[in-house]
């Protein structure tokens, strides 16, 4: 008899709360971040109203700095970095290496009760009448001057960062030892590899931030001067400290879904990945330089020159890896079969845009040019078109690839192409005028503007209301195809990899018999295929 | 020495299994490293601004007490690792009666931390409105230099704490195990803990103790 | 409805830094035309059902690796070079640069010009002549940024941060914080005017080129600051020779200070204001540490006229 799917394997709500299985903890994390997702989308929503007219009529200043700190705060710690981790990762890891679940199931719940628990404190301080730090608490404002619930959402924060040390240091025991037999590290697929990358970040860089926002907490509470120099003590301090976990961050949000694009993109070219050693090789080489380059947030922070000189070089080399990625990618396009179903639209949007996006960095990593550009709206382009352009474009991506394997349903491709070419209409015209803004020197973080400014502004905030409905279209036809999509078989994409090998949606236990690998991964042959 | 229970899922044999408890162990002690080091970070910066101050602030602290304390938790780690060897030996009594004098040990620890704090409070030396200092001139970075105290001898202890209840419930399985269990692997990561808070140890004591000025 | 694409360049460097600008985004733009030319290429040539040639498909190739790893690393190590050069000219003001003193604080700019005039949210300077400002914040971090000058420096409390430009043509560009320093933070700015240099002259001896008022106290602030070191009674201690309970400060500024306990420390501006605020910091060898504080009994501003007369004490 066929065994339950892990869906309808038991039906309590308990079965649900207390699961250990890390298909539905997964799950329990889509429901979470996508809520998150739109608190953060909401809040951008605003911002992008109040800057149509150049006065800024709509909220009020302290609303305004409330609501940019929202943003920031639910979209970088409640959304991006949990998203494909904690959801994809979670769901598709164990699968792909051939595990019954991750090494340590029961901790797997707990990571996402602690993210639970962080995010009830930061929404707390959201409801309790907000944070005005911005999401990146700089002293002495944040630890001496704000009036506002800093420390309720500096404990959100911090708990929610446990819930990533622990993801991280789950995935890197499973990856190690639950392998299946014949599943080398050589044979591994990218997305596990940098999911492996991802962890280490996870594990080295969280802490460090989880101590620098202590600190804040304890100097709020108890006015000693670690940051406050009317104490004695150094705003650059926090800054260092703060940098040091929020760079490498970035990469814990882009290389999960360079991964997922290095699924996608030999499954719908129909054709072996090109340079596998060195897109692997680069992942764990970001996750190194990234660790080297944190004062490049702070080249005119009254850091000294021969600091910003060194921050700089090492800006430059990070950037080569990712490179090597996107040139590998459609190395692999070249002679392959190409179907343009709604993932690899996602995947090929992803390369474009996030081409774009790390290619601005090397303005920034420029120190002539930073001086001009920092805390403008260029930078807000220049991380947007990596994060959303690139980040979230992969998410989607992934959300749309391993869908039919996470609820046994097709969704209408149609729509699926639809929304994604909105979702990248919408995305350019929403941040390509924010590089204009900046380099004229319109500074972030400014509820009002001079009025030379308001046409790129008009804009972008029409490019961010088609932004907005590029991305409810999916909620309506994937909750759409949960009843009435097709049902969809093991392998809907005649994709390799182990995950494609069991049912769709698989059973509790992931595999009736343990699999056995005998080859590297991306074995497709290049021939014509139907899809289901 | 058999086991009663095969590898628990999703391990598919017991030695995987073990190998993974002690990788995640390493893991958690590489972020372990991160946490205290952030606070090293600073420590290491003030003290290099502060250079009279905190040599001044660190001839307040009670040098006789914490040497003492330094010694009975190193004692405490070589109690741990000989549990530890009773462990993988399969004597479970024997890992019972090391592991509760290990206990016996972290607590007469966390019993002389209390007692300095104490102190240190009534000397009015806990950061806030009721510090006190002399020399003035030096009082706020030594108020920085017993902020540092209290926050990193704090974090310590709380992990010294959390170290207790773990090896509580170690010994609970090892009075109840009999020889059934293989209780090897959960002591050498019981184990490992212990010896890192030690080694945290090792580092705080030269920082807050042994740099004194004239 | 205007629609500016691009800022004015009104400064020396403005036009380097465009130039490095453009330099960049000639390099970005052929990466994208390639990466999204090849995207495009091949989503059509090898679309399936094309009939495109799939014959012996690579999977790897170590030169392409190595190409497509050293060309983009020697292009963006020029890029460095050049981003740094310039960076390094922003650092090094010229040494006949007018020098300008900046109090940031929530949320305004409090300036002060060596010469004796003071202004709120506005800056007046000549065309044709390097300025240097000092700055500091009076409570969290502010940015004084002028984007037609092409640059920014973060303003700091309990330091100083210097950042200096040359005008070179006259008008009127936006002044902004862009460092975010709580509510009011998208206010805190005015306007930074560039006059001729006889323009510039008459500004200064008491005519408002601007609608902000300012005041046009006759003195300079080095003299500003001798009237305050009398008054606080630093003369007391502080005589010339070696007479005072105090060492002498003629020429104290820029000197190499000789520290008890060992070391030596360069007398800038930054430590002649913390010699002020927290005297026993540092001590001066063979002087014990008696000087009382001054915190609180003097503003960021009286500071930097106290640090501006300092720097007018010749030395012997």
């Amino acid at each position: 008899m066929e065994p339950l799917d892990y869906l309808h394997d038991g039906d309590t709500v308990s079965s649900w709360l207390l699961t250990t299985d890390h298909k539905r903890i997964g799950l329990l994390y889509l429901f979470s971040i996508t809520f998150f997702f739109f608190i953060g989308g909401f809040a951008a929503l605003l911002m992008r109203l109040e800057l149509l007219t150049p006065a800024g009529h709509l909220v009020q200043a302290e609303t305004y700095n409330k609501l940019f700190t929202m943003h920031g705060v639910t979209m970088v710690f409640f959304f991006l970095i949990p998203s494909i981790p904690s959801v994809l990762g979670n769901f598709i890891l164990p699968l792909m290496i051939g595990a019954d679940d991750m090494a340590f199931p029961r901790m797997n719940l707990l990571s996402w009760y602690l993210f639970m628990a962080g995010g009830f404190f930061a929404l707390s301080a959201m409801i309790l009448g907000g944070v005005d730090t911005g999401w990146t608490f700089y002293a002495p404002y944040s630890s001496v001057y704000s009036n506002t619930r800093v420390i309720t959402m500096a404990v959100g924060i911090i708990i929610a960062g446990f819930s990533s040390i622990f993801t991280g240091l789950n995935f890197i025991a499973t990856i190690h030892r639950l392998r299946a037999p014949g599943l080398t590290w050589s044979r591994l697929p990218l997305f596990v590899w940098s999911l492996y990358a991802t962890s280490l970040i996870f594990v080295l860089g969280t802490p460090v931030l989880t101590m620098s926002l202590v600190l804040i907490a304890l100097e709020r509470l108890f006015g000693i001067g670690v940051f406050n120099p009317a104490l004695g003590g150094d705003p650059l301090l926090f800054q260092h400290l703060f940098w040091f976990y929020s760079h490498p961050a970035v990469y814990i949000m882009i290389l999960p879904s360079m991964g997922v694009v290095s699924e996608i993109i030999p499954c719908f070219a129909r054709k072996r990945i090109f340079g596998y050693g060195f897109i692997a090789g680069s992942s764990l080489a970001i996750a190194l330089l990234g660790f080297l380059v944190w004062g490049h947030h702070m080249f005119v922070s009254g850091q000294s020159l021969y600091a910003g000189l060194v921050f700089s070089l090492f800006s430059f080399l990070v950037a080569i890896p990712s490179g090597v990625k996107v040139f590998n990618w459609i190395a692999t396009l070249h002679k392959g079969r190409i179907y343009l179903r709604t993932p690899m639209i996602y995947a090929l949007g992803f390369i474009g845009l996030f081409t774009i996006g790390g290619l601005t960095g090397l303005m920034l990593a420029a120190l002539g040019l930073d001086a001009h550009v920092h805390d403008t709206y260029f930078i807000i382009a220049h991380f947007h078109y990596i994060m959303v352009g690139g980040a979230v474009m992969g998410y989607l991506g992934g959300i749309h690839f391993w869908w039919p394997k996470i609820t046994g349903r097709l969704y209408s491709d149609f729509w699926g192409r639809v929304s994604a070419v909105v979702v990248f209409i919408g995305f350019n015209l929403t941040f390509f005028p924010q590089f204009l803004l900046g380099y004229l020197g319109m500074p972030r973080r400014f509820y009002h503007y001079p009025p030379e400014f308001q046409v790129l502004n008009v804009l972008s905030t029409a490019g961010a209301s088609i932004l907005g409905v590029g991305y409810l279209i999916p909620l309506v036809y994937l909750a759409w195809s949960l009843k009435y999509g097709r049902k969809a078989g093991p392998n809907p994409w005649k994709a390799t990899g182990l995950e494609w090998t069991t049912a769709s949606p698989p059973p509790k236990e992931n595999f009736t018999q343990i699999p056995l690998v005998d080859s590297g991964p991306y074995r497709y042959e290049g021939e014509e295929v139907a899809f289901d | 020495m058999t086991d009663a229970s095969a590898a628990s899922p999703p391990f598919t044999d017991r030695e995987q299994q073990r190998e993974a408890a002690r990788i995640g162990m390493w893991v958690f002690l590489t972020t372990e490293v991160m946490f205290f080091g952030a606070l090293f970070l600073v420590y290491f910066y003030d003290q290099h601004i502060f250079h009279d101050a905190f040599a001044s602030a660190g001839g307040r602290t009670d040098l006789g007490l914490g040497a003492g304390n330094t010694a009975v938790l190193l004692l405490s780690s070589l109690t741990m690792a000989l549990a530890v060897r009773a462990a993988k030996q399969g004597r479970d009594r024997a890992l019972f009666g090391r592991l509760l004098l290990t206990m016996i040990l972290g607590s007469a620890f966390l019993a002389l931390k209390g007692l300095e704090y104490a102190r240190h409070i009534h000397e009015g030396l806990l950061p806030g409105a009721s510090f006190v200092y002399e020399p003035a001139a030096l009082a706020r970075p030594a108020e920085l230099f017993f902020y540092l105290y209290f926050v990193m001898t704090g974090l310590h202890a709380v992990h010294m704490l959390v170290g207790l209840a773990w090896l509580a419930v170690l010994a609970v399985r090892a009075r109840g195990a009999d020889g059934r269990v293989d209780l090897g692997t959960p002591a050498e990561v019981a184990g490992l803990y212990w010896h890192f808070i030690d080694v945290v140890w090792i580092f705080l004591f030269p920082m807050f103790y042994l740099v004194r000025g004239h | 409805m205007t629609l500016p694409l691009f800022p004015v360049a009104a400064s020396t460097l403005a036009p380097r830094v465009d130039a490095l600008m453009l330099y960049v985004l000639g390099i970005v733009l052929t990466f994208i035309v390639l990466v999204g030319g090849f995207i495009f290429f091949f989503a059509l040539k090898y679309h399936h059902g094309s009939r495109a040639d799939r014959s012996s498909p690579v999977y790897f190739s170590l030169p392409l690796e190595l190409a497509w790893t050293v060309i983009p690393l020697v292009l963006t190590l020029s890029i460095f070079f050049w981003g740094a050069e310039l960076f390094i000219a922003m650092r090094e003001p010229p040494a006949d640069a007018l020098e300008v003193y900046v109090v940031g604080r929530q949320w305004m700019w409090d300036i002060q010009h060596a010469e004796g005039r003071r202004e709120v949210d506005a800056l007046h300077l000549p065309v044709g002549r390097p300025v240097k400002l000092l700055m500091t914040s009076a409570d969290v971090i502010h940015s004084f940024f002028v984007p037609a000058f092409r640059v920014k420096q973060d303003v700091l409390p309990g330091r100083y941060t210097t950042m200096w430009f040359q005008a070179s043509k006259p008008g009127r560009y936006h002044l902004f914080c862009s460092q975010y320093c709580g509510t009011s933070h998208a206010a805190m700015g005015g306007w930074v005017t560039a006059l001729s240099p006889a323009d510039y002259q008459r500004w200064l001896d008491g005519a408002s080129a601007g609608g902000v008022a300012d005041s046009a106290s006759g003195e300079t602030m080095a003299e500003s600051g001798a009237r305050l070191f009398h008054r606080l009674n630093c003369a007391a201690c502080h005589r010339d020779g070696a007479s005072g309970a105090g060492p002498a400060l003629a020429g104290v500024f820029g000197r190499a200070v000789q520290l008890e306990g060992g070391g030596t420390v360069l007398a800038d501006e930054s430590y002649l204001r913390e010699s002020i605020l927290r005297p026993n910091a540092k001590i001066v060898k063979g002087w014990p540490p008696r000087m009382p504080t001054y915190e609180g009994q003097v503003d960021e501003a009286q500071l930097q006229q106290l640090v501006a007369y300092l720097k007018s004490l010749k030395g012997a």
